[in-house]
């Protein structure tokens, strides 16, 4: 059995730990770190629900291998929210009503996010472009849609307020083995 | 889904990445973006007992005009293409054809390269490749070879490439003044393999002729195809109507498709004959300094 030590960042939290080669990212990031808000829906990279950030950019995570991420910053849905507040993204999904049965939302939320970290204005066309690698079967996308517009509204109404506020609190720093 | 065990190797160099394909014989594996290669993984459709990741290698992710020719490295990403100011303006049938393959998070991680390595009938770059008069730069134990895009897709899953061997670089040709592309598929949805799709490439002459026409299809039969009958038929001829109708005819009759859940034969060709007839309408019309943008 091949094993390889690897060092990946998720959230802004350094977790070193020793995988198998076939070991998929989606199930590093559940079973290893236990960080379950990521889901597996499809597992063949059509649904998008295992919707992660890998060095900025959105991947499926059921389509990546774990020792792939090795040194690389991974963002998960749980590091959207900071010190008990709510990313925009998902108080957009709050606000709008952006779910229904909810197992779409972290990775459709994952995409949003890098989205509107590209472009904070986009038109509702860019928008489901970028949702087009993500599915739901519940809400027929016109409130994930809403939501995302809620969201890049709040994000250009507070740039103009306050600076960007970090990918990652800096500092924190914790290994699991 | 979990796929069988494998060793992983990441060089740091092509070089190194070769002397390991050849090590392990016909028992390794490259991967880039992963995108197939990984879903076969876990199908167990594939079963190397190495993967050789190429990731890890510095400066093979460029996408260079230079030279008369478009240089696209092993790993530019299919995302790196659709954001390519260059690719839109001077290769729009490259752009139109990366902006419909999988979805745009697959295509984050998805390599051109990939798309072509892979030799699945069902995968968009090939014919676009093929309509452009690309050619693929392999290195291989004994150096470099260049192979042409139409000489490079030999049946179902194989291509020219040898176990040892990587594709390292898609080399384009820079279309010439007064030429135009487009690509046309047919999909049920986001994601899916074409149905049908048709590439289309055009040089006109100062008349409006027809200088030079590359015409290749998608997934209607073992590999891509290029429907040369149709590429000689306009040749010299004015783009009109009864023309354009007639090369698409031509296409379809070089279609070679198979019922399948996405449609009977019959249905197929014909769609080969609607795709050819708007992809060298659109074609045409960019060729005639147009500038027609598709998507959001």
């Amino acid at each position: 059995m091949s094993t390889h030590d690897i060092t990946v960042t998720v959230n802004g939290q350094t977790h070193a730990a020793e995988v198998e080669s076939r070991l998929l990212l989606v199930h590093f990031i559940r079973e290893n770190l236990r960080l379950t808000g990521t889901h597996i829906g499809c597992d063949t990279s059509h649904c998008g629900a295992c919707t992660v950030i890998v060095d900025g950019r959105p991947v499926k995570s059921c389509t990546m291998f774990a020792v792939q991420a090795d040194g690389r910053a991974v963002r998960t849905v749980e590091g959207l929210e900071v010190a008990g507040a709510l990313h925009p993204v998902q108080a957009g999904f709050k606000e709008e009503h952006g779910l229904q049965c909810g197992y779409c939302t972290p990775g459709m939320m994952m995409t949003a996010t890098a989205l509107l970290e590209s472009n904070a204005s986009p038109s509702e066309g860019e928008i489901r472009q970028a949702i087009s690698g993500n599915l739901c079967r519940c809400t027929g996308y016109v409130n994930i849609v809403k939501a995302i517009q809620h969201a890049a509204a709040t994000i250009r109404a507070t740039k103009t307020e306050t600076p960007a506020r970090g990918v990652a609190a800096a500092g924190q720093s914790a290994t699991t083995a | 889904m979990i796929p069988s065990q494998f060793d992983y190797v990441a060089p740091s160099t092509l070089d190194d990445a070769v002397t390991l394909l050849r090590e392990h014989g016909g028992e390794a594996k490259v991967i880039s973006g992963g995108q197939s290669l990984i879903p076969m993984l876990k199908l167990r459709l594939a079963a190397p007992t190495v993967l050789v990741d190429i990731n890890r290698i510095d400066g093979l992710d460029y996408i260079e005009d230079r030279d008369g020719a478009l240089h696209i490295g092993a790993l530019a990403r299919e995302a790196d293409i659709e954001q390519s100011a260059v690719v839109r303006q001077r290769y729009p049938l490259l752009y139109d054809t990366a902006r419909v393959i999988a979805d745009p998070i697959v295509r984050n991680s998805a390599t051109i390269c990939g798309n072509v390595a892979h030799g699945d009938p069902g995968n968009d770059h090939p014919a676009t490749m093929i309509a452009l008069d690309a050619s693929f730069v392999i290195l291989g134990p004994n150096g470099t070879r260049t192979v042409a895009a139409r000489d490079f897709f030999v049946g179902l899953f194989t291509t020219v490439l040898e176990p040892d061997e990587i594709l390292t670089e898609v080399v384009i040709p820079t279309p010439p003044p007064r030429s135009g592309g487009a690509y046309f598929k047919l999909e049920r949805k986001v994601g899916d393999f074409a149905t049908a799709a048709v590439a289309a490439q055009l040089t006109l002459d100062a008349n409006g002729n027809c200088q030079r026409a590359g015409i290749a299809l998608t997934n209607v039969g073992p590999t891509p195809i290029r429907a040369t009958s149709a590429e000689g038929f306009l040749q010299n001829k004015p783009l009109d109507p009864i023309n354009v109708a007639q090369a698409a005819l031509l296409a379809a009759d070089a279609a070679e498709p198979v019922a399948d859940w996405r449609g009977s034969e019959d249905y197929k060709r014909d769609l080969i004959r609607v795709l050819t007839s708007r992809a060298l309408t659109l074609a045409g019309r960019r060729a005639r300094g147009e500038t027609i943008n598709r998507g959001s």
